[in-house]
C-alpha cells in the first residue's frame, strides 16, 4: 500500500518530464537591430511551421547586436549600421545585407494627414539641430505653402539607445548638413542638443504618438503598423517622395553591392526621381570561424529559406528583399563560414 | 509532602541545563553562521566588483567625472552630471509634493478620520505600494503625461514662468515628459512608504499628552504641530529617508517618463535622465570598453548615495525603537 502510494506520483512526475522533453527541433538565436525586426519575426514564424526550427530573435538595437555577436552570446547579430571592412577584420567576422527599408519622419500634429507634411534634410537637420524650434517656422512654411502650420514648439524625438536607424538617419542628415555633421556627426548613439529620447524603434513610436507636436523617426513598418502620420521628403533629385516601396525600390536599385568590399553599402540619398532619401539595408553579422557548425548551419539555412520564399512577405510589410544577383554573391560568401575542421558549414541551397 | 516534592522536582528539571548540542545543534549553528557571512560577502562582492568595473573610468576622468555635463559615446566623453542631477532633482520633486500629501493622509488616519474609515483607507494607501512600478511607469506615459502636456504645464508656463528669478524653472514649451512628469509619479510611489511610517509613528504618541494639551485648550493644528511632530520627529525623518532611498533608486517607472536626455535643463518641464534611467537604457547596448566602465561608475555612484541615505534612515527607526520619540 505505501509503495503504491509512493509510486504513482513518482510516476506520474516521470512521465510528465518525459513529456515535456524538447523535441529534436533545432533553436537558433540572433539579436540586434530593431529595424527589420517586424520581418524577422514574421520569417521566423513561417519557417518554425516548416521545419519546426525556432528562430529566436530580441530586438535589442543594432549597438547590442554588435556587441553581442563579439561576446558570442548568439549565433547571429544585426545591425543596420555596416562595419567597415577594418573592424571586420579585426573582429573575424563577416556581414551580408538581409534586407532594404527606409527610415521615415513622422509627426503629431492634429489636423495634419498622413503624407501632408512636407520637409526636406535641409529642415530636418534644422529641427534635430535646435534652430527651427516651432512649427510655424519660415522654413517649414516654405515648403508646405497654403498649409496651415499651427504655432507649437517642435518636440524632437530620438533614439536613446545605440542604434542602427539612428545611424542611417544621422548619416543622411550629415551627409546634407555640414553644420549637422560637425556638430552632432553620424554614429548608432550621438548627443543630440535636446529632445526627448526613446528605446527602439518602438519607443521612439510609442514617444511621438503620444506627445503633441512631436518628431521621430523610425522604421517604416512601424510608422505603418501605429498608423503614423508619415511626413514627405524632398530627395536627391529635387522631387517629394512619399515613403512606400516603390520608392525604397527605387533607391536600392541604385546599390551596386559588388563593387562593396564587405557589403559595406549606404543607400542614402541616392540619385533617382522616385527614389526615397533615407534607405538603407540591415546586416547579419556571424564569426567566420564557427565553434558550433550545427547551429551555424541552421542559421544560414534560416537565412537561405528566407532570401528565397520571404521575398513577398517582406514586400507585404514595404521592405525591400535583395535581388537576385546579391543572394548569389552572398551566398558565394558563405563559403568562408568554417567549422572547427576549416570546411564550410553550409552545405548549399536546398540542403 | 509530595506536592512539594513534586514542585522542587519540577523547579531542578526547569533550571537544568540542557547539554550543549549535539551535532543538530551544531550544524543549525553553522549553517545560519554560513547565511550571515554570505550575505555580508554578497555585500561585498558587489562593491569590489562595482568598483573593478568603474575604475578605467574614474581613472580616465577622476573626479571630472562628477561635474561633466556632456555624454557622447562617439567622442567617448562621458560626465555624470546629468544623470546625477536629474536623480537629485526627481527625487527632491517628489519629497516636496509626497511628504505634505503623506503627512496630510497620516494626520488624518489617525486624528480626524471616523472609526469606520480608518482600516479601509489605511489599506488602500498601502495598496499604492503594491503597485509594480513598470504599471506606474505605463500609466505615466499613456494616461499622466498627455494629461499633464495639455492641461498642467501650459497653467504653469503662464503663471510660474512668467515670474522673474524663478521663471527659468518653469520655462519652456510644454511636452508632458520630464523631471516634473517623472518627480509627480515618484510621489505617488513614495507616498505610502513615508504615511504608513507616520501614522504607526503618530499612533505612539501617549494619548495623555494630547489629552492635555486638548484639555488646556488646544485646536487640532497646535496638536499636531506642537505635541505630535516634535514628539515623533525622529520617526518621521526616518520615514522620509525610507521614501527619499526608493525614489533614489526607482528606475523603470522614471525611464517611461523622464525623456532620456543627457542634458542638465533650468526648467523642470524639460527631459532629463536619472542614473537608473541613463542604466536601464543604455546598458545592454554599450558599446566599447569606456562607454561600459562609466555606466558601471554611474551605478557606483548611486549606490554610494542610496546607501548613506538607507543607512540614515536605520539609525534614525533603531533610535525611534529605543523608545518612542526624543
Amino acid at each position: 500500500m505505501l509503495l503504491r502510494r509512493s509510486l504513482l506520483p513518482a510516476a506520474v512526475a516521470a512521465a510528465l518530464c518525459a513529456a515535456t522533453l524538447p523535441a529534436s527541433a533545432a533553436e537558433i538565436s540572433g539579436a540586434g537591430a530593431t529595424f527589420p525586426y517586424p520581418i524577422y519575426a514574421k520569417w521566423a514564424e513561417a519557417y518554425k511551421a516548416k521545419t519546426g526550427t525556432s528562430m529566436n530573435y530580441q530586438s535589442i538595437g543594432s549597438g547590442g547586436g554588435i556587441k553581442q555577436i563579439e561576446a558570442k552570446t548568439v549565433d547571429f547579430g544585426a545591425s543596420d549600421m555596416p562595419l567597415t571592412p577594418e573592424k571586420l577584420k579585426a573582429d573575424s567576422l563577416q556581414q551580408f545585407p538581409m534586407v532594404m527599408g527606409g527610415v521615415v519622419p513622422v509627426v503629431n500634429l492634429s489636423g495634419v494627414k498622413p503624407g501632408e507634411l512636407k520637409l526636406d534634410g535641409k529642415v530636418l537637420a534644422g529641427m534635430y539641430l535646435g534652430t527651427i524650434t516651432n512649427w510655424d517656422d519660415k522654413a517649414i512654411a516654405a515648403l508646405n505653402p497654403g498649409m496651415k502650420l499651427p504655432n507649437k514648439a517642435i518636440a524632437t524625438v530620438h533614439r536613446s539607445d545605440g542604434s542602427g536607424t539612428n545611424f542611417i538617419f544621422t548619416h543622411y542628415l550629415s551627409s546634407i548638413d555640414p553644420e549637422f555633421k560637425s556638430k552632432i556627426g553620424e554614429n548608432t548613439s550621438v548627443e543630440f542638443p535636446g529632445g526627448l529620447g526613446g528605446k527602439g524603434n518602438e519607443g521612439v513610436a510609442a514617444l511621438a504618438a503620444r506627445t503633441d507636436g512631436a518628431i521621430g523617426y523610425v522604421e517604416y513598418a512601424y510608422a505603418l503598423q501605429n498608423k503614423m502620420t508619415y511626413a514627405l521628403l524632398k530627395n536627391h533629385d529635387g522631387n517629394f517622395v512619399a515613403p512606400k516601396s516603390e520608392t525604397f525600390q527605387a533607391a536600392a536599385a541604385n546599390a551596386d553591392w559588388s563593387k562593396a568590399p564587405g557589403f559595406y553599402l549606404l543607400l542614402t540619398n541616392q540619385p533617382g526621381k522616385d527614389s526615397w532619401p533615407i534607405t538603407g539595408a540591415t546586416f547579419i553579422l556571424m564569426h567566420h570561424q564557427q565553434t558550433k557548425p550545427d547551429s551555424a548551419r541552421e542559421v544560414l539555412n534560416f537565412f537561405d529559406w528566407s532570401y528565397h520564399n520571404g521575398g513577398k512577405m517582406a514586400e507585404e510589410l514595404d521592405y525591400v528583399p535583395m535581388p537576385a544577383s546579391v543572394i548569389s554573391m552572398v551566398e558565394q560568401s558563405w563559403k568562408t563560414i568554417v567549422g572547427p575542421d576549416g570546411k564550410p558549414v553550409w552545405a548549399g541551397h536546398g540542403s | 509532602m509530595a506536592a512539594e516534592a513534586e514542585v522542587v522536582a519540577i523547579r531542578e528539571r526547569a533550571t537544568q541545563r540542557r547539554p550543549a548540542g549535539g551535532a543538530g545543534d551544531a550544524v543549525f549553528r553553522g549553517l545560519t553562521v554560513f547565511f550571515a557571512t554570505l550575505v555580508l560577502a554578497i555585500l561585498g562582492g558587489v562593491i569590489i566588483s562595482l568598483i573593478v568595473g568603474a575604475w578605467p573610468a574614474l581613472r580616465k576622468f577622476g573626479f571630472g567625472f562628477i561635474v561633466n555635463g556632456s555624454w557622447n559615446p562617439v567622442t567617448e566623453n562621458f560626465g555624470a552630471l546629468a544623470p546625477i542631477y536629474g536623480t537629485l532633482v526627481t527625487s527632491l520633486i517628489a519629497m516636496l509634493i509626497g511628504i505634505p500629501v503623506a503627512f496630510g493622509v497620516a494626520l488624518f488616519i489617525t486624528e480626524l478620520c471616523p472609526k469606520w474609515l480608518k482600516r479601509p483607507l489605511g489599506t488602500m494607501i498601502e495598496l499604492l505600494a503594491a503597485i509594480p512600478s513598470i504599471i506606474y511607469g505605463i500609466w505615466g506615459l499613456f494616461v499622466l503625461a498627455p494629461a499633464i502636456q495639455a492641461y498642467v504645464e501650459p497653467a504653469i508656463i503662464a503663471t510660474l514662468g512668467n515670474i522673474p528669478g524663478i521663471g527659468a524653472l518653469f520655462a519652456g514649451p510644454p511636452l508632458g515628459i520630464g523631471v516634473l512628469t517623472a518627480g509627480f509619479i515618484l510621489a505617488i510611489m513614495v507616498l505610502p512608504f513615508i504615511a504608513s511610517v507616520m501614522r504607526d509613528v503618530f499612533e505612539t504618541v501617549p494619548p495623555m499628552l494630547k489629552e492635555s494639551a486638548y484639555g488646556l485648550g488646544s485646536t487640532t493644528t497646535e496638536v499636531m504641530w506642537r505635541v505630535v511632530l516634535p514628539f515623533t520627529r525622529i520617526g518621521v525623518v526616518g520615514g522620509i529617508l525610507l521614501g527619499l532611498g526608493r525614489a533614489l533608486g526607482e528606475t523603470m517607472a522614471v525611464t517611461f517618463v523622464i525623456g532620456n536626455s543627457h542634458h542638465v535643463h533650468a526648467s523642470i518641464l524639460q527631459p532629463g535622465t536619472t542614473i537608473s534611467a541613463a542604466l536601464a537604457n543604455e546598458f545592454t547596448e554599450a558599446v566599447g570598453d569606456l562607454y561600459q566602465s562609466s555606466l558601471i561608475a554611474l551605478g557606483f555612484i548611486l549606490f554610494i548615495i542610496t546607501f548613506i541615505v538607507l543607512a540614515a534612515a536605520k539609525l534614525m527607526l533603531l533610535r525611534l525603537q529605543k523608545g518612542a520619540g526624543a
